[in-house]
């Protein structure tokens, strides 16, 4: 098999910017949720549907990225 | 354009997708997320949890010998064996495992050129299947710890100046301001950065497919911060992950000859008790 429909783009949560790329792969469709600076995944979701694996990848993204704190400096 | 230092230790994409069934190859793919493997791996590719299979799951530390060749023998590696290792996270884990496996003296190992976002994005041939390879009896060499720096080291070296110190986290993670990764845990008591460290977000070697940028490109990243490789270098981030992939890029695309690794990271330097911390933006 191969990734088809590869796709990055980019959002933001909660203020941080949020790198998210899809793509299908076999029956499933694939949805990644990185958080670009400094790049690390916080999401990867496989589901039936580009829009459920999109909405699940942003979903725990949004709860992880809400954990962030600032602090001062 | 010039040619990097070893070019002999990347393999690019297209060269990959032709040798893969190369029995003399063996492909390893290391993730910093686990489950990344199962979705889809390259054909052939056996692969290592970097939380689990490369790294002392009792005490803190790398893998041990006995266990590094129990790995790579059950990996159906021998000494001879050219290893292709990619990752996702721009080969995050990949590159600790890359650091490991010349710590421990393997003399063909090279990162996949863009790593698995690359290989995914040209639409190139995955597979779930698991391939099992027949077991070798791998013996590693002595660890070569002149790769890797530890506490007392780095302490020394920053009371001196006498080293370039290479923080390859993000700006925010270098100020202060975050104390990990947005999104992830936080795992230090205290934020900023070593004193007299500069500030060289691993990213900044990478272009946006996920390769290295060039030879001059990258020499003019690190010289920008002061960085030539005329003093030794030692490079640090969180955990040690990201900054093995600095340190190969500056030991082995750039070719300086003193580069280490602090593994330690701020998960050490940022939890020690009385340990001087620097604070605020880069200058």
């Amino acid at each position: 098999m191969k990734a088809e429909n590869y796709n990055e783009r980019r959002i933001e949560i909660d203020g941080w910017p949020v790198r998210i790329t899809s793509y299908k792969l076999g029956e499933r469709y694939v949805c990644e949720a990185d958080n670009v600076s400094p790049g690390a995944i916080l999401a990867r979701i496989a589901a039936p549907s580009a829009e459920d694996a999109e909405k699940q990848a942003i979903s725990k993204a949004t709860h992880l990225l809400g954990k962030t704190k600032r602090h001062e400096v | 354009m010039a040619q990097y230092a070893h070019p002999e230790v990347l393999a690019d994409t297209a060269w990959l997708a032709e040798h893969a069934p190369d029995p003399s190859l063996r492909i390893v793919e290391v993730d910093v997320d686990t489950s990344a493997y199962d979705l889809g791996h390259i054909p052939g590719a056996i692969g290592w949890a970097w939380n689990t299979q490369l790294c002392d799951t009792v005490q803190r530390d790398i893998l041990p010998k006995p266990q590094l060749e129990k790995l790579l023998s059950e990996s159906g590696i021998d000494q001879d064996t050219a290893i292709v290792i990619y990752g996702d996270s721009n080969n995050w884990f990949a590159a600790w495992a890359f650091w490991q496996l010349k710590i421990y003296g393997h003399k063909d190992v090279r990162l996949l050129n863009g790593g698995r976002k690359k290989w995914i994005a040209e639409g190139r041939e995955l597979t779930t299947d698991v391939p099992s390879y027949p077991s070798t009896g791998y013996h590693a060499a002595d660890p070569d710890l002149s790769l890797r720096a530890f506490l007392r080291q780095v302490q020394d070296a920053a009371r001196a100046g006498s080293v370039s110190l290479v923080d390859v986290r993000s700006p925010q993670e270098f100020s202060g301001e975050i104390l990990a990764p947005p999104g992830l845990p936080e795992t230090c008591q205290r934020g900023g950065h070593i004193p007299g460290a500069r500030s060289i977000p691993w990213g900044k070697a990478c272009a946006d497919d996920g390769t290295f940028k060039s030879f001059e490109e990258l020499q003019a990243l690190y010289a920008g911060e002061g960085v030539d490789g005329s003093r030794p270098i030692i490079t640090y981030c969180r955990i040690g992950e990201r900054s093995s992939h600095s340190w190969f890029v500056l030991k082995y695309l750039l070719g300086y000859p003193n580069v280490v690794n602090y593994d330690g990271s701020w998960t050490e330097w940022g939890n020690l008790v009385g340990a001087p911390v620097g604070r605020g933006a880069a200058a």
